[in-house]
């Protein structure tokens, strides 16, 4: 793939995951303020997302949108601050998005199961 | 007034006498012909068309003979004049500009026709909608202010520069031209329009009220509907 077809694909995933994040923080903070009304409690929340497919999919969608943002915004950050470019840069962040996605569904999983 | 001028060995201090719609360019101009014939500077038309006089004013970069001394001096204060960011210095305040040009070649920045001489005219209205979009960008006189305000460039000594895309994105949006899927390669990557980060310091500081900003942000849509395009 030549560096002009990667750095246009990264960016259009970059702006695709920013609207979706966009749409989760609303839901996820909308949801913050509704639930915390009557006090906060881990069985309120255990209630409302054990066995729920249907948190379970939208977390899970807001996990994947991280996955892809955060790495290439860091991708930027290094080249530009640090001025680290090349393949280990990418790996790096490669194995950084593993961590990410590893830590995001473990917690998911940790309010679905 | 005290002016502090950026030489090669430094900052030198001056005190220059002002006077009414006195401009920066008459400044530099005084210091170089009455107090120090040593001070290398670049000027050719006076008047806001040749774009060589652009310099770092109070931090600013500005094309020095469109700036009245009032505009940039409070009362009492100094000037500072340093020659233009991001760009080497060749001496005090002229920059070697020869990096900044090779870059609009490096964003195919000339254009390409496909009709010889022998056909006629292409008729484009004035009213046409890539022409108007033309028509915003095509009065860049390469002063380099946006290239020497563009944090993205102090960055990534690579990337292209708001002047060279914005010279780009008007070959783009040109129906005569025949080079845009190479074009639209060669503005991409990572020296390309993705590295914007949309500060928009070109579009704020552009004495001639170009905005590189909306030109980038049409190469960044053009380039991503490229990739749908089977013949570029």
């Amino acid at each position: 793939m030549t560096d002009a077809r990667a750095q246009t694909l990264l960016w259009m995933a970059q702006r695709a995951s920013a609207a979706v994040l966009g749409f989760c923080v609303l839901v996820h903070l909308a949801t913050m303020i509704y639930a915390v009304r009557g006090g906060l409690t881990a069985v309120e929340i255990l209630a409302r997302t054990r066995g729920s497919i249907a948190w379970f999919a939208f977390y899970t969608l807001f996990v994947l949108a991280i996955v892809v943002h955060v790495p290439i915004g860091l991708r930027a950050v290094l080249g530009e601050w640090l001025g680290w470019r090349g393949p280990a840069r990418d790996w790096l962040l490669a194995a950084f998005a593993g961590i990410i996605w590893t830590a995001g569904m473990r917690a998911v999983l940790g309010v679905f199961g | 007034m005290k002016v502090s001028v950026k030489r090669s060995s430094g900052f030198q201090g001056f005190e220059v006498p002002r006077h009414p719609s006195q401009t920066v360019l008459d400044v530099v101009t005084y210091i170089q012909r009455v107090l120090d014939p040593t001070l290398a500077y670049r000027f050719a038309c006076r008047v806001g068309m040749c774009g060589s006089c652009a310099m770092t004013v109070n931090g600013r970069a500005r094309w020095t003979c469109r700036t009245h001394v009032d505009s940039v001096l409070g009362k009492n204060s100094e000037m500072v004049i340093a020659p233009l960011r991001n760009l080497p210095v060749i001496r005090d305040l002229v920059t070697d500009m020869r990096e900044f040009f090779d870059k609009w070649a490096k964003a195919k920045g000339s254009f390409q026709g496909r009709r010889t001489r022998r056909e006629d005219f292409a008729l484009i209205s004035s009213e046409d909608k890539n022409r108007k979009e033309i028509d915003r960008g095509i009065e860049c006189i390469g002063c380099a202010v946006c290239y020497s305000s563009c944090d993205v460039v102090a960055w990534n000594p690579d990337y292209l520069g708001p002047a060279a895309l914005n010279r780009a994105w008007t070959l783009v949006k040109d129906e005569r031209e025949s080079g845009n899927a190479e074009r639209l390669r060669a503005v991409a990557g990572d020296a390309g329009c993705h590295s914007c980060h949309t500060h928009m310091s070109c579009t704020e500081h552009c004495p001639k009220q170009i905005s590189p900003t909306s030109a980038i942000a049409g190469l960044k849509r053009e380039t991503a509907l490229s990739l749908f395009d089977r013949n570029s």
